[in-house]
């Protein structure tokens, strides 16, 4: 794997390296002096502590806070609510249900067409064509940029009487005009073709990363075996990129269940845009702040993406556990 | 997350968003929140500790002022007042300008931190919940000073849920339907005084090919403008600031009522209107493809040429059931002191002096677009459309504040906006689900 792949991805999906990792768990040489000793519990222990006091404290509060009714002003005025947060959001709050059917329909989208797309993209520049780093910049260009210039940008193509959109449709100006981003039967997918757009650069730059790691041999020896580009490619590259082709998956899981920019740019996730991680946002920050309800949203949202995030990590580790 | 009032575009949207990035950063949030609310435990102490009333206080050099008035007219208004205040007693006032959005959104950290002496803020219940809380200093004294500037309606207005005053009124704007009058003219349409007289007026216009009511929801709030006056003019005043407040349930005929006379009204208002922002409306009649738009005043702003802002008119919402036009909705800006500037005589000879038609004048020199509150301020420069406005409000028995600020931000923001959204697009509403929602909400808080 080139060192361009190997910094894509993520420490754990690695391949494990050679000698250093073996050596440690070999263990029966204690090598280790006490300074080691320091300075590896000191290297891992900070990085633990912040860990916990940022992310897993936070989260048990927040998950203590969603069985709770607070005003967020006096501590003495939490009071508990047992699953009342819960039975609110699923039964008595009218955009909840749908948020979930939008992420799933986001999730869909994107690992349908988005990823494929980043995929084909990352093949047809992986073939030494002329200008390919032009290419792959312009492709990735949408991943960096900022959220208020995506609105705008999204905004230009999408408006009703003076959009791109329209105007190439013939039907500005006119009342035929479709409204892509008022109209709520169309907006989520006029949503998703935004996110599609920063998705794929995304994920062609990770396929890249991995077309560039495969052994050339490999394919080498396939065209020897006769095979054609087309079994080359699915028989023998994609599975090569297993680590990738992981770390993929995961990625778009938790794009779709974040996916939030977008339709927070549009109109804050509302009318036919609610998402979850929008209605999270929407119940926890500011003045319309109802903690109790807000903390039940975002453990919801955290119980979904511990499903991915548990297969990723299993995946990895018990790859490893094998090696 | 607040609602975008007055000159403000859709980059403000973009603000939250920084923070917007969900599950983990939400989850911190979260903390932020509660790290927020354990730094306020020794000053809620503190607080307890010291409750005696100290209407008085010490006499200080000076005061600091938050202000959450952060856009450039504006700003410079209230740094106009604040030279006003320093140049007539010598006390000195520290400004500290925060970005509205961020202000609003900050308000409970803020206020249990260590907030200004005294601050911008909103009359209605969005100023009554934290005088509820005990975050705010009453300023009874400071009305016996100030109280013959001021009509029934906006002393109102400024009382807190104890019965005690909280707020000095500054400037507000009324909420009434605006259009053109060189179009009404040519087409003869006449003001309407009645509901009926609204909707045979719409269907006209209807006819001629123009849509009849500008209307505007994108952003979520400008559709509790038509729910909070059919609603006042339906069931009263009293029963809408009620309703707003929780002490009404939703879940009654009355309230039904409200959606059944706006669904007579839909089909009249701007389909568009889901897709709009409030300034695309606005240049909709301003290219006279509305016939009448029903906003607040500030939709002026939207007229720069100053051609189209002379043949502007306004006129309040019609007649339907009760009281008549007596209630208006004119949201008011204002100043509250903090429980810590309670304790500072300067601040209350602040808000005592904005109180004045001397400081209102002084405003109202540099941000033109409001109406000063203060009898005795200076009218000579009133636009005839200003006066029409000054005129309305003047004349209100009852002033409403809108709902976001005469509800609790949740409601408003959480549950009206999806359910008006909704709404708009089949004319169904489901009252129970309301009530369901507003029962768990208000015991939140």
């Amino acid at each position: 794997m080139s060192s361009t792949a190997r910094d894509l991805v993520p420490p754990e999906a690695r391949a494990p390296e050679g000698a250093p990792v073996r050596r440690a768990k070999g263990g029966r040489v204690r090598r280790l002096s006490g300074r080691d000793k320091l300075v590896l519990s000191l290297m891992v222990g900070i990085p633990t502590l912040i860990e916990l006091t940022l992310v897993w404290l936070p989260t048990l509060m927040s998950v203590g806070l969603s069985f709770t009714r607070w005003n967020g002003l006096d501590l003495g005025a939490i009071r508990p609510a047992g699953l009342d947060n819960y039975q609110y959001v699923t039964q008595d709050y009218p955009p909840f249900w749908p948020a979930v059917q939008h992420n799933l329909l986001w999730l869909l989208f994107l690992a349908l067409v988005a990823t494929p797309l980043g995929l084909l993209l990352a093949v047809l520049l992986d073939q030494n064509i002329r200008g390919s780093k032009i290419y792959q910049s312009i492709f990735f260009a949408p991943v960096m940029l900022s959220l208020a210039l995506i609105g705008i940008i999204w905004q230009l193509f999408y408006q009703r009487d003076n959009g791109l959109l329209n105007f190439l449709l013939g039907t500005a100006g006119t009342p035929q005009a479709v409204d892509w981003f008022g109209d709520s039967s169309v907006n989520i997918w006029a949503a998703m073709i935004a996110a599609t757009w920063r998705h794929a650069g995304y994920v062609m730059l990770l396929y890249l990363a991995g077309l560039k790691g495969v052994d050339p041999s490999l394919k080498e020896a396939a065209a020897i075996d006769g095979a054609n580009g087309f079994q080359t490619f699915f028989r023998v590259v994609f599975p090569a990129m297993r680590p990738i082709n992981i770390v993929i998956v995961v990625i778009t899981i938790i794009e779709s269940l974040r996916a939030f920019d977008v339709v927070y740019v549009i109109n804050r996730g509302t009318n036919g845009l609610e998402m979850l991680s929008a209605l999270v946002i929407q119940n926890l920050v500011g003045e319309g702040q109802v903690i109790g309800v807000g903390s039940a949203l975002a453990v919801v949202l955290l119980v979904i993406s511990l499903v991915p995030i548990v297969f990723y990590l299993s995946r990895t580790f018990g790859k490893e556990g094998k090696a | 997350m607040q609602l975008f009032f007055k000159g403000e575009n859709m980059a403000a949207q973009f603000d939250a968003s920084a923070a917007g990035y969900p599950s983990r950063r939400t989850i911190l949030k979260t903390v932020g929140v509660g790290a927020a609310g354990l730094a306020g435990i020794p000053f809620l102490a503190a607080c307890t500790g010291g409750s005696g009333p100290s209407a008085t206080g010490s006499d200080s050099p000076g005061l600091t002022f938050g202000s959450g008035s952060s856009d450039d007219v504006p700003k410079r208004a209230y740094q106009a007042v604040t030279d006003a205040f320093t140049a007539k007693t010598g006390k000195k006032v520290t400004t500290n300008v925060v970005p509205h959005n961020d202000f609003q959104n900050k308000i409970n950290s803020y206020l249990q931190g260590s907030p200004d002496d005294t601050f911008t803020w909103f009359a209605g219940y969005r100023m009554q919940y934290y005088a509820e809380k005990g975050l705010l200093a009453p300023i009874d004294d400071v009305w016996e000073s100030i109280g013959g500037n001021y009509s029934e309606a906006l002393k109102k207005a400024s009382t807190g849920p104890d019965g005690k005053l909280y707020f000095v009124p500054n400037y507000n704007y009324p909420w009434g339907f605006f259009y053109r009058k060189s179009l009404w003219t040519e087409k003869g349409y006449e003001v309407p005084e009645t509901f009926d007289a609204l909707k045979s007026l719409a269907t006209k216009m209807k006819a001629d090919g123009i849509i009849p009511i500008g209307f505007a929801d994108k952003d979520g709030w400008p559709a509790m403008g038509t729910f909070d006056y059919i609603n006042m003019r339906l069931n009263g005043y009293q029963f809408h600031v009620d309703l707003c407040a929780h002490k009404e349930s939703w879940d009654q005929q009355k309230v039904s009522a409200v959606f059944d006379t706006w669904a007579e009204l839909l089909p009249f208002q701007d389909p568009a209107a889901l897709g709009q922002t409030w300034q695309d409306a606005a240049k909709a009649l301003e290219a006279k493809k509305t016939g009448m738009y029903l906003l607040g005043s500030f939709v002026t702003q939207q007229f720069t040429d100053p051609a189209v802002l002379a043949d502007i008119g306004f006129f309040a919402f019609p007649e339907i059931a009760m009281e008549g036009r007596d209630a208006v909705e004119a949201p008011i800006d204002g100043l509250l002191l903090s429980k810590k500037g309670g304790e500072n005589k300067a601040a209350r000879d602040f808000m005592a002096f904005l109180g004045t038609a001397e400081a209102q004048d002084a405003y109202a020199a540099v941000d033109a677009s409001n109406i000063a509150t203060a009898k005795g301020t200076d009218t000579s420069k009133f636009t005839p459309l200003n006066k029409t406005c000054a005129d309305t409000i003047a004349n209100a028995k009852y002033i409403s504040q809108f709902f976001d600020r005469d509800a609790l931000p949740a409601m408003a923001n959480n549950v009206m906006i999806p359910a008006l959204q909704t709404f708009i697009k089949d004319g169904k509403m489901d009252v129970k689900n309301l009530e369901t929602q507003a029962k768990t909400l208000y015991a939140a808080q």
